[in-house]
Protein backbone atom coordinates (compact mmCIF):
# COMPACT_ATOMS: atom_id res chain seq x y z
CA UNK A 1 0.00 0.00 0.00
CA UNK A 2 1.28 3.59 -0.47
CA UNK A 3 2.04 5.77 1.78
CA UNK A 4 -1.01 8.01 0.75
CA UNK A 5 -3.07 5.10 1.20
CA UNK A 6 -2.30 3.95 4.78
CA UNK A 7 -2.43 7.22 5.74
CA UNK A 8 -6.34 7.11 4.79
CA UNK A 9 -6.58 4.01 6.66
CA UNK A 10 -5.02 5.12 9.77
CA UNK A 11 -7.17 8.32 9.35
CA UNK A 12 -10.70 6.72 8.89
CA UNK A 13 -9.64 4.70 11.40
CA UNK A 14 -9.13 7.19 13.88
CA UNK A 15 -12.43 8.63 12.72
CA UNK A 16 -14.26 6.05 13.21
CA UNK A 17 -13.00 5.07 16.69
CA UNK A 18 -14.59 8.61 17.47
CA UNK A 19 -17.93 7.31 16.33
CA UNK A 20 -17.53 4.63 18.61
CA UNK A 21 -17.07 6.98 21.64
CA UNK A 22 -19.59 8.58 20.59
CA UNK A 23 -22.24 5.97 19.70
CA UNK A 24 -21.38 3.15 22.79
CA UNK A 25 -21.96 5.34 25.38
CA UNK A 26 -25.83 6.17 23.94
CA UNK A 27 -26.20 2.05 23.38
CA UNK A 28 -24.58 1.52 27.23
CA UNK A 29 -26.84 4.14 28.78
CA UNK A 30 -30.24 3.04 27.08
CA UNK A 31 -29.86 -0.60 27.89
CA UNK A 32 -28.94 -0.22 31.24
CA UNK A 33 -32.18 1.93 32.13
CA UNK A 34 -34.04 -0.80 30.30
CA UNK A 35 -32.07 -3.91 31.55
CA UNK A 36 -32.77 -2.43 35.20
CA UNK A 37 -35.68 -0.46 34.87
CA UNK A 38 -37.71 -3.37 33.10
CA UNK A 39 -37.96 -5.70 36.29
CA UNK A 40 -40.26 -2.53 38.12
CA UNK A 41 -42.60 -1.76 35.18
CA UNK A 42 -46.00 -3.61 35.82
CA UNK A 43 -49.53 -1.87 35.07
CA UNK A 44 -49.12 -1.25 39.01
CA UNK A 45 -46.80 1.15 38.65
CA UNK A 46 -47.66 3.07 36.08
CA UNK A 47 -51.32 3.17 37.69
CA UNK A 48 -51.09 3.57 41.57
CA UNK A 49 -50.32 6.31 43.89
CA UNK A 50 -46.77 6.12 45.51
CA UNK A 51 -46.78 4.76 48.94
CA UNK A 52 -44.43 5.11 52.03
CA UNK A 53 -42.95 8.23 50.98
CA UNK A 54 -42.49 7.11 47.41
CA UNK A 55 -40.43 3.72 48.55
CA UNK A 56 -43.11 1.55 47.07
CA UNK A 57 -46.19 1.72 44.99
CA UNK A 58 -46.32 3.55 41.37
CA UNK A 59 -45.41 7.31 39.81
CA UNK A 60 -49.26 7.70 38.21
CA UNK A 61 -49.65 11.24 39.90
CA UNK A 62 -46.65 12.13 38.00
CA UNK A 63 -47.30 10.43 34.55
CA UNK A 64 -50.58 12.37 34.99
CA UNK A 65 -49.15 15.51 35.67
CA UNK A 66 -46.81 15.23 32.66
CA UNK A 67 -49.60 14.92 30.31
CA UNK A 68 -51.37 17.91 32.14
CA UNK A 69 -48.26 19.66 31.63
CA UNK A 70 -47.50 18.82 27.69
CA UNK A 71 -51.09 18.87 26.64
CA UNK A 72 -51.63 22.48 28.26
CA UNK A 73 -48.34 23.63 26.97
CA UNK A 74 -49.11 22.29 23.17
CA UNK A 75 -52.42 23.63 23.18
CA UNK A 76 -50.51 27.14 24.10
CA UNK A 77 -47.76 26.88 22.11
CA UNK A 78 -49.27 25.08 18.95
CA UNK A 79 -51.15 27.59 17.15
CA UNK A 80 -48.82 30.69 17.77
CA UNK A 81 -45.83 28.27 16.28
CA UNK A 82 -47.84 27.38 13.37
CA UNK A 83 -49.20 31.09 12.49
CA UNK A 84 -45.61 32.63 13.46
CA UNK A 85 -44.21 30.23 10.54
CA UNK A 86 -46.51 30.87 7.99
CA UNK A 87 -46.29 34.32 8.49
CA UNK A 88 -42.20 33.93 7.94
CA UNK A 89 -43.07 31.72 5.62
CA UNK A 90 -45.36 33.23 3.19
CA UNK A 91 -46.05 36.85 4.62
CA UNK A 92 -42.44 38.26 5.53
CA UNK A 93 -40.76 40.31 3.29
CA UNK A 94 -36.89 40.19 3.47
CA UNK A 95 -36.45 43.29 5.87
CA UNK A 96 -35.24 44.48 9.05
CA UNK A 97 -38.70 43.08 11.26
CA UNK A 98 -37.58 39.28 9.52
CA UNK A 99 -34.45 39.49 10.74
CA UNK A 100 -35.43 40.49 14.16
CA UNK A 101 -37.72 37.37 14.38
CA UNK A 102 -35.03 34.91 12.99
CA UNK A 103 -32.88 36.36 15.54
CA UNK A 104 -35.05 35.92 18.59
CA UNK A 105 -35.93 32.76 17.67
CA UNK A 106 -32.57 31.41 17.84
CA UNK A 107 -32.33 32.79 20.90
CA UNK A 108 -35.20 31.61 22.63
CA UNK A 109 -33.76 28.43 21.24
CA UNK A 110 -30.67 29.14 22.96
CA UNK A 111 -31.61 30.83 26.63
CA UNK A 112 -31.14 28.01 29.04
CA UNK A 113 -33.89 25.94 30.58
CA UNK A 114 -33.20 27.32 34.12
CA UNK A 115 -33.75 31.12 33.16
CA UNK A 116 -37.14 29.98 31.45
CA UNK A 117 -37.91 28.80 34.68
CA UNK A 118 -36.91 32.10 36.47
CA UNK A 119 -38.86 33.95 33.49
CA UNK A 120 -41.54 31.39 34.38
CA UNK A 121 -42.28 32.29 37.77
CA UNK A 122 -41.26 36.25 38.02
CA UNK A 123 -43.90 36.00 34.99
CA UNK A 124 -46.68 33.74 35.72
CA UNK A 125 -46.23 32.94 38.95
CA UNK A 126 -45.79 36.26 40.27
CA UNK A 127 -46.55 38.93 38.45
CA UNK A 128 -49.64 37.88 36.95
CA UNK A 129 -50.84 35.45 39.74
CA UNK A 130 -51.18 32.35 38.25
CA UNK A 131 -49.57 30.67 41.66
CA UNK A 132 -47.01 27.48 41.04
CA UNK A 133 -49.77 26.03 38.88
CA UNK A 134 -49.98 23.89 36.33
CA UNK A 135 -51.10 26.65 33.81
CA UNK A 136 -48.09 28.53 35.06
CA UNK A 137 -45.78 25.54 34.08
CA UNK A 138 -47.47 25.07 31.13
CA UNK A 139 -47.28 28.22 29.75
CA UNK A 140 -43.20 28.48 30.35
CA UNK A 141 -42.85 25.01 28.64
CA UNK A 142 -44.86 26.31 25.90
CA UNK A 143 -42.58 29.42 25.30
CA UNK A 144 -39.35 27.39 25.47
CA UNK A 145 -41.17 25.24 22.63
CA UNK A 146 -42.15 27.80 20.69
CA UNK A 147 -39.04 27.74 18.02
CA UNK A 148 -38.73 23.91 17.63
CA UNK A 149 -42.34 24.42 16.20
CA UNK A 150 -41.78 27.91 14.13
CA UNK A 151 -38.73 25.85 12.48
CA UNK A 152 -40.14 22.75 11.92
CA UNK A 153 -42.99 24.30 10.42
CA UNK A 154 -41.38 26.38 8.78
CA UNK A 155 -39.63 23.84 6.95
CA UNK A 156 -42.60 22.14 6.03
CA UNK A 157 -44.00 25.04 4.46
CA UNK A 158 -40.70 25.49 2.75
CA UNK A 159 -40.90 22.23 0.89
CA UNK A 160 -44.26 22.96 -0.83
CA UNK A 161 -43.31 23.19 -4.56
CA UNK A 162 -43.64 27.29 -5.35
CA UNK A 163 -46.08 25.71 -7.96
CA UNK A 164 -48.77 25.28 -5.72
CA UNK A 165 -49.23 28.81 -4.56
CA UNK A 166 -48.87 30.39 -8.28
CA UNK A 167 -51.34 28.41 -9.44
CA UNK A 168 -53.40 29.24 -6.41
CA UNK A 169 -52.84 32.99 -7.17
CA UNK A 170 -53.54 32.40 -11.22
CA UNK A 171 -56.93 31.32 -10.22
CA UNK A 172 -57.64 34.85 -7.93
CA UNK A 173 -57.62 33.29 -4.79
CA UNK A 174 -56.13 35.56 -1.98
CA UNK A 175 -53.24 35.22 -0.33
CA UNK A 176 -54.42 33.60 2.87
CA UNK A 177 -57.23 31.37 0.48
CA UNK A 178 -53.80 30.19 -1.19
CA UNK A 179 -51.79 29.45 2.19
CA UNK A 180 -54.91 27.88 3.87
CA UNK A 181 -56.46 25.66 1.10
CA UNK A 182 -52.85 24.79 -1.31
CA UNK A 183 -50.08 25.53 0.71
CA UNK A 184 -51.34 24.22 4.60
CA UNK A 185 -52.62 21.12 3.30
CA UNK A 186 -49.61 19.62 1.80
CA UNK A 187 -47.69 20.75 4.43
CA UNK A 188 -49.61 19.31 7.75
CA UNK A 189 -47.49 15.89 8.15
CA UNK A 190 -44.16 18.30 8.55
CA UNK A 191 -46.17 20.56 11.03
CA UNK A 192 -47.18 17.04 13.06
CA UNK A 193 -43.87 16.05 12.78
CA UNK A 194 -42.79 19.28 14.96
CA UNK A 195 -45.32 19.41 17.63
CA UNK A 196 -44.68 15.13 18.16
CA UNK A 197 -40.68 16.60 18.80
CA UNK A 198 -41.73 19.06 20.78
CA UNK A 199 -44.18 17.35 22.96
CA UNK A 200 -40.88 14.78 23.66
CA UNK A 201 -39.00 17.92 24.43
CA UNK A 202 -40.98 19.46 26.87
CA UNK A 203 -41.86 16.12 28.09
CA UNK A 204 -38.70 15.74 29.62
CA UNK A 205 -38.32 19.34 30.82
CA UNK A 206 -37.17 19.79 34.15
CA UNK A 207 -35.76 22.52 35.28
CA UNK A 208 -38.27 25.15 33.64
CA UNK A 209 -41.17 23.16 36.10
CA UNK A 210 -39.01 23.39 38.80
CA UNK A 211 -40.20 26.62 40.81
CA UNK A 212 -43.42 26.68 38.25
CA UNK A 213 -45.38 24.01 39.20
CA UNK A 214 -43.54 21.10 40.36
CA UNK A 215 -44.72 19.46 43.88
CA UNK A 216 -42.54 17.43 45.85
CA UNK A 217 -45.48 14.76 46.69
CA UNK A 218 -49.27 15.25 46.23
CA UNK A 219 -51.50 12.99 47.90
CA UNK A 220 -54.36 13.67 44.72
CA UNK A 221 -54.35 13.95 41.25
CA UNK A 222 -54.44 17.64 40.35
CA UNK A 223 -57.93 19.09 39.49
CA UNK A 224 -57.42 21.80 37.15
CA UNK A 225 -55.26 24.22 35.50
CA UNK A 226 -54.75 26.02 38.42
CA UNK A 227 -53.46 23.13 40.81
CA UNK A 228 -49.81 22.00 41.48
CA UNK A 229 -49.09 19.35 39.77
CA UNK A 230 -46.07 16.06 39.92
CA UNK A 231 -44.05 15.52 36.84
CA UNK A 232 -42.01 12.73 35.83
CA UNK A 233 -38.94 14.68 35.26
CA UNK A 234 -38.82 15.86 38.44
CA UNK A 235 -40.05 12.40 40.54
CA UNK A 236 -36.83 11.05 38.99
CA UNK A 237 -34.79 14.02 40.37
CA UNK A 238 -36.35 14.30 43.61
CA UNK A 239 -35.88 9.98 43.93
CA UNK A 240 -32.59 10.09 42.84
CA UNK A 241 -30.94 13.07 44.68
CA UNK A 242 -33.60 13.79 47.63
CA UNK A 243 -35.17 10.99 48.92
CA UNK A 244 -32.06 8.39 50.78
CA UNK A 245 -33.33 4.51 50.51
CA UNK A 246 -35.37 4.06 47.20
CA UNK A 247 -35.50 0.92 45.71
CA UNK A 248 -32.68 0.72 42.83
CA UNK A 249 -35.28 -0.63 39.92
CA UNK A 250 -37.54 2.27 41.34
CA UNK A 251 -35.75 4.74 39.64
CA UNK A 252 -34.69 2.99 37.06
CA UNK A 253 -38.02 2.13 36.33
CA UNK A 254 -39.01 5.78 36.58
CA UNK A 255 -36.40 6.78 34.16
CA UNK A 256 -37.20 3.91 31.56
CA UNK A 257 -41.31 5.28 31.46
CA UNK A 258 -39.86 8.70 31.14
CA UNK A 259 -37.24 8.00 28.43
CA UNK A 260 -39.42 5.17 26.57
CA UNK A 261 -42.15 7.95 26.42
CA UNK A 262 -39.73 9.93 25.15
CA UNK A 263 -38.09 8.07 22.31
CA UNK A 264 -41.68 6.43 21.63
CA UNK A 265 -42.86 10.56 20.20
CA UNK A 266 -39.13 10.50 18.46
CA UNK A 267 -39.74 7.35 16.65
CA UNK A 268 -43.84 8.13 16.09
CA UNK A 269 -42.05 11.35 14.40
CA UNK A 270 -40.10 10.18 12.48
CA UNK A 271 -42.68 7.73 10.70
CA UNK A 272 -45.24 10.58 10.12
CA UNK A 273 -41.82 11.96 8.41
CA UNK A 274 -41.19 9.05 6.39
CA UNK A 275 -44.50 7.72 5.18
CA UNK A 276 -44.89 11.25 4.07
CA UNK A 277 -41.54 11.54 1.93
CA UNK A 278 -42.97 7.89 0.53
CA UNK A 279 -46.27 9.41 -0.89
CA UNK A 280 -44.54 12.14 -2.66
CA UNK B 1 -66.02 44.98 2.64
CA UNK B 2 -67.69 41.70 2.58
CA UNK B 3 -67.49 39.25 5.70
CA UNK B 4 -64.85 37.11 4.02
CA UNK B 5 -62.52 40.39 3.24
CA UNK B 6 -62.77 41.08 6.77
CA UNK B 7 -62.19 37.18 8.32
CA UNK B 8 -59.12 37.50 6.29
CA UNK B 9 -57.69 40.79 7.51
CA UNK B 10 -58.54 39.25 11.36
CA UNK B 11 -56.83 36.26 10.47
CA UNK B 12 -54.21 38.02 8.53
CA UNK B 13 -53.77 40.18 11.46
CA UNK B 14 -53.29 37.09 14.22
CA UNK B 15 -50.64 35.43 11.64
CA UNK B 16 -48.34 38.82 11.83
CA UNK B 17 -48.98 39.17 15.65
CA UNK B 18 -48.03 35.26 16.23
CA UNK B 19 -44.84 36.27 13.71
CA UNK B 20 -43.81 38.83 15.69
CA UNK B 21 -44.28 37.34 19.51
CA UNK B 22 -40.88 35.63 19.33
CA UNK B 23 -39.59 39.08 19.48
CA UNK B 24 -42.09 39.74 22.32
CA UNK B 25 -41.34 36.75 24.47
CA UNK B 26 -37.44 37.49 24.28
CA UNK B 27 -38.36 40.56 25.02
CA UNK B 28 -40.44 39.76 28.05
CA UNK B 29 -37.19 37.10 29.18
CA UNK B 30 -34.97 39.74 29.83
CA UNK B 31 -37.37 42.01 31.62
CA UNK B 32 -38.63 39.98 33.79
CA UNK B 33 -35.25 38.83 34.63
CA UNK B 34 -34.34 42.84 35.13
CA UNK B 35 -37.52 43.20 37.05
CA UNK B 36 -36.09 41.06 40.22
CA UNK B 37 -32.54 41.15 39.15
CA UNK B 38 -31.78 45.04 39.55
CA UNK B 39 -33.40 45.05 42.87
CA UNK B 40 -29.96 43.32 43.80
CA UNK B 41 -27.46 46.29 42.69
CA UNK B 42 -29.49 48.62 44.76
CA UNK B 43 -27.31 46.94 47.78
CA UNK B 44 -24.67 45.57 45.67
CA UNK B 45 -22.05 46.96 43.72
CA UNK B 46 -21.88 45.39 40.20
CA UNK B 47 -18.35 44.37 40.34
CA UNK B 48 -18.99 42.65 43.62
CA UNK B 49 -21.23 40.78 42.41
CA UNK B 50 -19.44 39.45 39.79
CA UNK B 51 -15.76 39.47 41.16
CA UNK B 52 -16.99 38.89 44.88
CA UNK B 53 -15.08 35.51 45.96
CA UNK B 54 -17.38 34.32 47.99
CA UNK B 55 -20.96 33.08 47.76
CA UNK B 56 -22.92 32.60 51.67
CA UNK B 57 -26.28 33.49 50.66
CA UNK B 58 -28.17 32.51 53.73
CA UNK B 59 -25.25 34.12 56.32
CA UNK B 60 -25.90 37.37 57.82
CA UNK B 61 -25.27 39.35 56.21
CA UNK B 62 -25.14 37.36 52.85
CA UNK B 63 -22.08 37.45 50.74
CA UNK B 64 -23.44 36.97 46.92
CA UNK B 65 -20.25 36.92 45.18
CA UNK B 66 -20.70 34.68 41.82
CA UNK B 67 -17.30 34.65 40.88
CA UNK B 68 -16.95 30.85 42.01
CA UNK B 69 -19.73 29.65 40.15
CA UNK B 70 -18.63 31.69 37.22
CA UNK B 71 -15.25 29.87 37.07
CA UNK B 72 -16.93 26.94 37.65
CA UNK B 73 -19.41 27.29 35.10
CA UNK B 74 -16.25 28.04 32.96
CA UNK B 75 -14.24 24.83 33.93
CA UNK B 76 -17.05 22.29 33.58
CA UNK B 77 -17.67 23.88 30.02
CA UNK B 78 -13.90 24.01 29.31
CA UNK B 79 -14.25 19.92 30.09
CA UNK B 80 -16.85 19.18 28.31
CA UNK B 81 -16.15 21.03 24.71
CA UNK B 82 -12.31 19.69 24.85
CA UNK B 83 -13.85 16.30 25.00
CA UNK B 84 -16.77 16.82 22.84
CA UNK B 85 -15.77 19.14 19.71
CA UNK B 86 -13.11 16.56 18.60
CA UNK B 87 -15.02 13.58 19.29
CA UNK B 88 -18.39 15.28 17.92
CA UNK B 89 -16.19 16.77 14.76
CA UNK B 90 -14.49 13.47 13.50
CA UNK B 91 -18.25 11.40 14.11
CA UNK B 92 -19.21 14.18 12.08
CA UNK B 93 -17.05 13.60 8.92
CA UNK B 94 -16.82 9.57 9.61
CA UNK B 95 -20.91 9.70 9.57
CA UNK B 96 -21.15 12.21 6.24
CA UNK B 97 -18.24 11.21 4.59
CA UNK B 98 -17.11 7.32 5.67
CA UNK B 99 -20.05 5.22 6.45
CA UNK B 100 -21.78 2.96 4.72
CA UNK B 101 -25.01 4.15 4.14
CA UNK B 102 -27.07 1.51 6.28
CA UNK B 103 -24.18 2.16 9.00
CA UNK B 104 -24.83 5.75 8.48
CA UNK B 105 -28.47 5.59 8.90
CA UNK B 106 -27.97 3.62 11.92
CA UNK B 107 -25.41 5.74 13.71
CA UNK B 108 -27.61 9.38 12.95
CA UNK B 109 -30.74 7.07 14.66
CA UNK B 110 -28.44 6.84 17.64
CA UNK B 111 -27.17 10.38 17.29
CA UNK B 112 -30.77 11.47 17.60
CA UNK B 113 -31.51 8.93 20.59
CA UNK B 114 -28.97 10.66 22.28
CA UNK B 115 -30.31 14.24 21.72
CA UNK B 116 -33.78 13.10 22.73
CA UNK B 117 -32.68 11.72 26.35
CA UNK B 118 -34.19 14.30 28.71
CA UNK B 119 -31.08 15.67 30.98
CA UNK B 120 -32.28 14.67 34.41
CA UNK B 121 -31.64 10.86 32.51
CA UNK B 122 -28.63 11.63 32.18
CA UNK B 123 -27.92 12.99 35.51
CA UNK B 124 -29.55 9.63 36.90
CA UNK B 125 -27.34 7.61 35.09
CA UNK B 126 -24.02 10.02 35.53
CA UNK B 127 -24.73 9.63 39.56
CA UNK B 128 -25.30 5.61 39.59
CA UNK B 129 -22.24 4.99 36.78
CA UNK B 130 -19.78 8.04 36.33
CA UNK B 131 -19.44 9.05 39.81
CA UNK B 132 -18.71 5.61 41.54
CA UNK B 133 -16.53 5.11 38.67
CA UNK B 134 -14.15 8.94 38.71
CA UNK B 135 -14.25 8.11 42.90
CA UNK B 136 -12.32 4.40 42.38
CA UNK B 137 -9.98 5.70 39.16
CA UNK B 138 -8.78 8.71 40.75
CA UNK B 139 -8.80 7.43 44.28
CA UNK B 140 -10.72 10.36 45.48
CA UNK B 141 -13.01 11.38 48.69
CA UNK B 142 -15.96 11.86 46.05
CA UNK B 143 -16.72 11.32 42.54
CA UNK B 144 -18.97 14.34 42.60
CA UNK B 145 -16.48 16.54 40.12
CA UNK B 146 -15.83 19.41 38.00
CA UNK B 147 -14.77 16.18 35.40
CA UNK B 148 -17.78 14.17 35.98
CA UNK B 149 -19.70 16.92 34.96
CA UNK B 150 -17.56 17.34 32.13
CA UNK B 151 -18.36 14.09 30.64
CA UNK B 152 -21.69 14.19 30.93
CA UNK B 153 -21.80 17.68 29.61
CA UNK B 154 -19.69 16.37 26.38
CA UNK B 155 -22.36 13.74 25.63
CA UNK B 156 -25.39 16.13 25.66
CA UNK B 157 -23.11 18.65 23.66
CA UNK B 158 -22.14 16.04 21.04
CA UNK B 159 -25.82 15.69 19.12
CA UNK B 160 -26.13 19.24 18.39
CA UNK B 161 -22.29 19.41 17.28
CA UNK B 162 -22.68 16.28 15.12
CA UNK B 163 -25.84 17.42 13.17
CA UNK B 164 -24.48 20.60 12.33
CA UNK B 165 -20.78 19.90 11.42
CA UNK B 166 -22.58 17.26 9.47
CA UNK B 167 -24.85 19.44 7.93
CA UNK B 168 -21.78 21.77 6.83
CA UNK B 169 -20.24 19.06 5.48
CA UNK B 170 -23.17 17.89 3.14
CA UNK B 171 -23.72 21.30 1.96
CA UNK B 172 -20.07 21.58 0.34
CA UNK B 173 -20.46 22.04 -3.25
CA UNK B 174 -19.74 18.02 -4.64
CA UNK B 175 -17.34 19.64 -7.32
CA UNK B 176 -14.77 20.65 -4.81
CA UNK B 177 -14.86 16.91 -3.89
CA UNK B 178 -14.43 15.93 -7.71
CA UNK B 179 -11.95 18.62 -8.78
CA UNK B 180 -9.48 17.32 -5.91
CA UNK B 181 -10.27 13.49 -6.47
CA UNK B 182 -9.63 14.26 -10.09
CA UNK B 183 -6.67 15.54 -9.36
CA UNK B 184 -5.67 12.61 -7.87
CA UNK B 185 -6.11 13.27 -3.86
CA UNK B 186 -7.10 10.07 -2.10
CA UNK B 187 -10.43 10.76 -0.30
CA UNK B 188 -8.99 11.28 2.83
CA UNK B 189 -6.42 13.75 1.16
CA UNK B 190 -9.95 15.51 -0.02
CA UNK B 191 -11.52 15.36 3.85
CA UNK B 192 -8.52 16.98 5.59
CA UNK B 193 -7.07 19.57 2.76
CA UNK B 194 -10.42 20.53 0.46
CA UNK B 195 -13.90 19.33 2.85
CA UNK B 196 -12.94 21.10 5.90
CA UNK B 197 -12.21 24.49 4.61
CA UNK B 198 -15.41 24.46 2.79
CA UNK B 199 -17.26 23.20 6.07
CA UNK B 200 -15.57 25.02 8.51
CA UNK B 201 -17.91 28.19 9.40
CA UNK B 202 -20.69 25.48 10.07
CA UNK B 203 -18.20 23.78 12.47
CA UNK B 204 -17.46 27.11 14.20
CA UNK B 205 -21.44 27.59 14.70
CA UNK B 206 -22.25 24.32 15.68
CA UNK B 207 -19.20 24.26 17.94
CA UNK B 208 -20.34 27.46 19.42
CA UNK B 209 -24.13 25.82 19.84
CA UNK B 210 -22.44 23.36 21.70
CA UNK B 211 -21.11 25.45 24.50
CA UNK B 212 -24.32 27.42 24.39
CA UNK B 213 -25.86 24.06 25.12
CA UNK B 214 -23.13 23.15 27.97
CA UNK B 215 -22.99 26.77 29.13
CA UNK B 216 -26.69 26.77 29.76
CA UNK B 217 -27.46 23.06 30.85
CA UNK B 218 -28.83 22.63 34.32
CA UNK B 219 -30.39 19.05 35.86
CA UNK B 220 -27.36 16.68 34.53
CA UNK B 221 -24.61 19.12 35.93
CA UNK B 222 -26.66 19.87 38.93
CA UNK B 223 -26.67 16.13 40.36
CA UNK B 224 -22.75 15.18 39.14
CA UNK B 225 -20.61 17.78 39.86
CA UNK B 226 -21.36 17.88 43.75
CA UNK B 227 -22.31 21.60 44.02
CA UNK B 228 -19.47 23.18 46.35
CA UNK B 229 -19.47 27.28 45.52
CA UNK B 230 -15.76 27.27 45.91
CA UNK B 231 -13.36 28.68 43.43
CA UNK B 232 -12.18 25.48 41.50
CA UNK B 233 -8.17 24.23 41.41
CA UNK B 234 -8.62 21.43 39.60
CA UNK B 235 -11.16 18.98 37.44
CA UNK B 236 -11.25 16.59 39.98
CA UNK B 237 -12.68 18.46 43.21
CA UNK B 238 -16.46 19.34 43.16
CA UNK B 239 -17.74 22.54 41.50
CA UNK B 240 -20.97 24.64 40.96
CA UNK B 241 -22.03 25.78 37.88
CA UNK B 242 -24.27 29.24 37.49
CA UNK B 243 -27.17 26.59 36.44
CA UNK B 244 -27.22 24.57 39.63
CA UNK B 245 -27.26 27.56 41.79
CA UNK B 246 -30.51 28.65 40.66
CA UNK B 247 -31.96 25.51 40.63
CA UNK B 248 -30.73 24.34 43.46
CA UNK B 249 -31.26 27.53 45.84
CA UNK B 250 -34.50 29.03 43.94
CA UNK B 251 -36.82 26.83 45.98
CA UNK B 252 -35.13 28.15 49.23
CA UNK B 253 -34.76 31.80 48.43
CA UNK B 254 -37.04 34.02 50.55
CA UNK B 255 -39.74 36.04 47.74
CA UNK B 256 -37.79 39.22 47.89
CA UNK B 257 -34.85 38.76 49.81
CA UNK B 258 -31.11 39.87 48.28
CA UNK B 259 -30.80 36.35 47.54
CA UNK B 260 -33.77 35.88 45.56
CA UNK B 261 -32.50 38.65 43.43
CA UNK B 262 -29.12 37.40 43.07
CA UNK B 263 -30.39 34.07 41.70
CA UNK B 264 -32.31 36.21 39.10
CA UNK B 265 -29.52 38.48 38.60
CA UNK B 266 -27.35 35.12 37.88
CA UNK B 267 -30.26 34.91 35.63
CA UNK B 268 -29.66 37.47 33.75
CA UNK B 269 -25.83 36.71 33.32
CA UNK B 270 -26.69 33.34 31.61
CA UNK B 271 -29.27 35.11 29.55
CA UNK B 272 -26.77 37.99 28.19
CA UNK B 273 -24.06 35.19 27.46
CA UNK B 274 -26.61 32.72 25.51
CA UNK B 275 -27.48 35.69 23.44
CA UNK B 276 -24.18 36.40 22.27
CA UNK B 277 -23.00 33.21 21.80
CA UNK B 278 -26.24 32.77 19.82
CA UNK B 279 -25.65 35.47 17.89
CA UNK B 280 -22.14 34.61 16.92
CA UNK B 281 -23.04 31.52 16.01
CA UNK B 282 -25.77 32.20 13.53
CA UNK B 283 -23.20 35.05 12.18
CA UNK B 284 -21.29 31.98 11.18
CA UNK B 285 -23.98 29.20 9.81
CA UNK B 286 -24.65 32.54 7.24
CA UNK B 287 -21.54 32.87 6.22
CA UNK B 288 -21.48 29.34 5.40
CA UNK B 289 -24.68 29.32 3.71
CA UNK B 290 -23.94 32.90 1.88
CA UNK B 291 -20.21 31.33 0.10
Amino acid sequence: MSREGRRQTVGFGALLLATLLVVIPVIFIVGMIVAKGWSALSLNFLFTMPTEGMKAGGIFPALVGTIYLVAAAVLFSLPIGIMAAIYLSEYAKDNLLTRLINLSIINLAGVSSVVYGLFGLSLFVVFLKFGVSIISGALTLGVMTLPVIITTTREALRTVPRSYREVSFSLGATRWQTVRHSVLPSAVPGIITGAILSIGRIAGETAPILFTVAAFYLPKLPHGLSDQAMALPYHLYIISTQIPGIPENYRYGTALVLVGLVLILNISATIVRARYRKRK
Amino acid sequence: MSPRKIREFFIEKLIFLSGVASIVFVALIFVFLLKEGVSLFKTIGLGDFLGGRFWYPISDPPKLGILPLILGSLLVTAGAIALAVPLGIASAFYIAEVAPPRLRDALKTCIEVLSAIPSVVLGFIGMVTLVPFIKRVFGIPTGLTAMTGSIMLALMALPTIISISEDAINSVPGEYKAGAIALGATHWQTLRRVIIHGAMPGIIAASMLGIGRVFGETMAVMMVTGNAAVIPKSLLQPVRTLTATIAAEMGEAVRGSEHFYALFAIGIVLFIISFAINVTADLFLNRGKKR
